[in-house]
């Protein structure tokens, strides 16, 4: 917030509690108030939330996206100079299908000892996430995109999934398509990284690979992530866990944090404000004189704040 | 898995005449009879070594698949013939472009004969319609091959970018996402069913627990995503963590699979042993495999109660290297190690498997996988040659 305000960014802050509520009729929501605002100005930048396992509410991220039919997650990897990890040159983008696939949340016990997982694949949001994925590719001047599915074992669901990537490949001949399987993409990502430009899949294998990539650059706490609806609602987020035991004790790395507000300017329009913010960021980072614990120094979350907002100052 | 004394040999002898019965459900009582014998619950898993000995030498079905499993068996082949292994092959061939079951139910009862098999992978064109499944999927199914053990360890002579793991991973193998029950209810809307049963779910718990304690491990992690799929994998979780508290020696953990990605990538060396559903581990053993060193150098057994087959971990078709003498022939041949070592041969599995890794060790004989020049055919004539070195005509001791 702090480097927002010094570049004199034009944000206007809304800050919204978001904790489940049970709305009339019984179904779990979020607050009405949090939904209306997000209605307004249609762009949020959020932290991490908690969801326990078997809380008997659904996950607050997923009811989120529900809400506002985030229908895709963009998780740009891309390797930090100056943060060391056995993975170089990494430049990926993975966009993960974001409503459906096997966290549709259906799940019945049908005899007791037998539990049943259904995981939905349908036409329109395949080619939603296909669609997106190739207006990305051609936005951001990326050259390939790769399908990750499973066909030869889930023939019918990813065999749609596949079907409708290359429907939409038609109508984007400037961009190379090719498929592959989740094996082989895990297998080859991590003996080479640099093979892959931008991966699309459906929700489960995006989960999984995107964290992937994630911890290849150095984890989730220097990942920027976006969940982008129709109409341009987007929430952006950080999205480490909430880290229960270092709340509250300006320990915590806010890099990530600050990378998704990055790709919110992006997706705002405001390129040069976040350029600037990111390439202090960067360099904060590659000087190495202050660093938060998780990167591999001492100081404390306001200290690398204020070093930023210095080096954006100095950018000016 | 069970360590034989001299004394049992005469049983050993004994029991193939019952077991080997032909008729039919007889095998199956026998073998319930075979482990309680040696005193363990109805439900045990023990796998029984098959023992399909006719004068001393052991048949093994061998499927060469598609791609580049062919060239590969052939090698084991070649390999076997060398050094005087006593095993025969059983060759049976599995056409993958036919619509009918007929080619995989042969091998299935070859399978069931021998009560061994060494497979390269069957291609699955997902081309094919749905009602065409997998022919590797069945398998390993209608056999009840309920784990897929692989182990991944770091081998000196290979460059990775981690050092150090030593990663046992095993795998539920027959239900989870790999039911192949899909239908589409409304047009453009389709289903796929995953199916976690509790009886699948605590047999792999118990199956890693009890490997774990054989092999000396410390620790067991479960790999899920209960936070999501509440019911799911909350019942792994439950029916591991039920059999956990039976093996009080091992310490038990558990980690959400995104959560493990990362954690493997970044720091593989805190792993020990792991045990997952279906499709979790698909992308764990990939993973692992990749850190190691690459698909060519990991294998992999399916294992049940009364039968085992071998193949290479990740399973490739390896369509794109086929015929062209570049693959690498270590993880077959590990693989053939290893049912080597579930026949008992431990001498020749011993014998095969130091050749193979003291030729890793000489950099100039790697495959292009992983950064040599070698050919397929090089790297295996040097493991002969290392193999002549080692005496071991005294091993026909029947």
């Amino acid at each position: 917030l702090m480097a927002f305000c010094l570049l004199k960014v034009p944000i206007h802050w809304e800050e919204r509690n978001v904790t489940a509520i049970k709305g009339p009729g019984g179904k779990w929501m979020i607050p009405p108030e949090a939904k209306e605002s997000m209605d307004k100005s249609k762009i949020g930048l959020k932290g991490p939330l908690k969801t326990p396992i078997a809380a008997g509410h659904p996950s607050m991220n997923l009811l989120l996206r529900k809400t506002f039919d985030l229908y895709a997650n963009v998780r740009p990897c891309v390797s930090i100079e100056g943060y060391k990890t056995p993975y170089t040159d990494v430049d990926l983008v993975t966009i993960r299908e974001n409503t459906e696939g096997e966290y549709s949340g259906i799940e019945h016990v049908i005899v007791d000892g037998v539990v049943q997982s259904i995981k939905l694949i349908t036409e329109n949001a395949s080619q939603r996430i296909a669609q997106f994925a190739f207006e990305y590719a051609r936005n951001n001047q990326r050259s390939t995109v790769t399908a990750v599915h499973k066909a030869n074992i889930m023939r019918m669901s990813d065999g749609l999934f596949l079907r409708k990537c290359r429907d939409v490949a038609e109508n984007y001949k400037d961009i190379k398509f090719t498929e592959m399987y989740l094996d082989t993409v895990c297998l080859n990502m991590v003996q080479d990284p640099t093979s892959f430009d931008v991966l699309v899949m459906p929700n489960l294998y995006g989960d999984i690979l995107s964290d992937l990539c994630a911890g290849l650059i150095g984890g989730l706490g220097v990942t920027p992530s976006g969940n982008i609806g129709a109409n341009g609602v987007a929430i952006f987020e950080s999205v480490h866990g909430t880290a229960p035991d270092i709340a509250g004790k300006d320990l915590a790395n806010p890099t990530a944090l600050l990378l998704s507000a990055v790709m919110m300017l992006r997706h705002m329009g405001l390129h040069d404000h976040a350029k600037k913010i990111e390439k202090a960021c960067y360099d904060t980072i590659e000087s190495e004189t202050v660093r938060t614990k998780d990167l591999g120094g001492n100081a404390k979350c306001s200290e690398f704040t204020n070093e930023i907002c210095r080096r954006v100052q100095d950018q000016d | 898995m069970v360590a034989r004394t001299p004394a049992v040999t005469v049983a050993k002898l004994i029991r193939p005449l019952f077991q080997r019965s032909r008729l039919g459900r007889t095998a199956q009582v026998f073998g319930v009879a075979g482990s309680s014998w040696r005193g363990k619950a109805w439900d045990s898993d023990k796998i029984i070594p098959p023992p399909a000995k006719y004068g001393g030498r052991h048949t093994v079905t061998m499927i060469p698949g598609d791609g580049i499993g062919p060239d590969l068996l052939r090698h084991v082949q070649d390999v076997f013939r060398y050094s005087c292994v006593p095993v025969d092959f059983e060759v049976v061939h599995v056409n993958s472009a036919m619509m009918e079951e007929d080619d995989i139910n042969n091998a299935i009862t070859a399978i069931r004969r021998n009560g061994v098999a060494l497979k390269g992978n069957i291609e699955t064109s997902h081309t094919m319609p749905p009602s065409h499944k997998s022919r590797n999927n069945l398998l390993r199914t209608s056999l009840d091959l309920y784990a897929n053990v692989i182990h991944c360890q770091s081998l000196p002579g290979v460059q990775t970018r981690h050092r150090d793991i030593d990663i046992l991973i095993i795998r539920e193998n027959t239900e989870g996402e790999y039911s192949s029950l899909e239908h589409e209810s409304v047009p453009g809307v389709v289903e796929s069913l995953k199916i976690i049963t509790k009886s699948n779910s605590l047999r792999i718990a118990d199956y890693a627990f009890r490997l774990a304690r054989e092999k000396g491990r410390k620790r067991v992690t479960a790999v899920h995503k209960a936070n999501i799929m509440k019911l799911g994998d909350g019942l792994f979780l439950q029916c591991c963590k039920e059999v956990a508290s039976g093996y009080p020696d091992i310490i038990f953990d558990s980690m959400i699979v995104d959560n493990t990605t990362m954690q493997l990538v970044s720091k593989p060396q805190q792993f020990d042993v792991m045990v997952m559903p279906n499709l979790y581990g698909n992308v764990v053993s990939n993973v692992c495999a990749g850190l190691v060193g690459g698909p060519g150098l990991v294998p992999g057994a399916n294992l049940g109660r009364d039968y085992a087959v071998f193949e290479t971990a990740t399973r490739n078709t390896g369509k794109s290297i086929a015929n062209k003498n570049t693959a690498n022939p270590t993880a077959m041949l590990l693989a053939s190690c290893m049912m080597l070592d579930h026949l008992q041969l431990h001498d020749y599995a011993a014998l095969i498997r130091s050749a193979i890794l003291r030729t890793m060790n000489e950099t100039r004989m790697h495959t292009a996988d992983i950064g040599g020049q070698g050919t397929t055919s090089e790297v295996v004539q040097s493991i002969m040659r290392l193999m002549q070195g080692a005496s071991l005509r005294s091993a026909a001791a029947f």
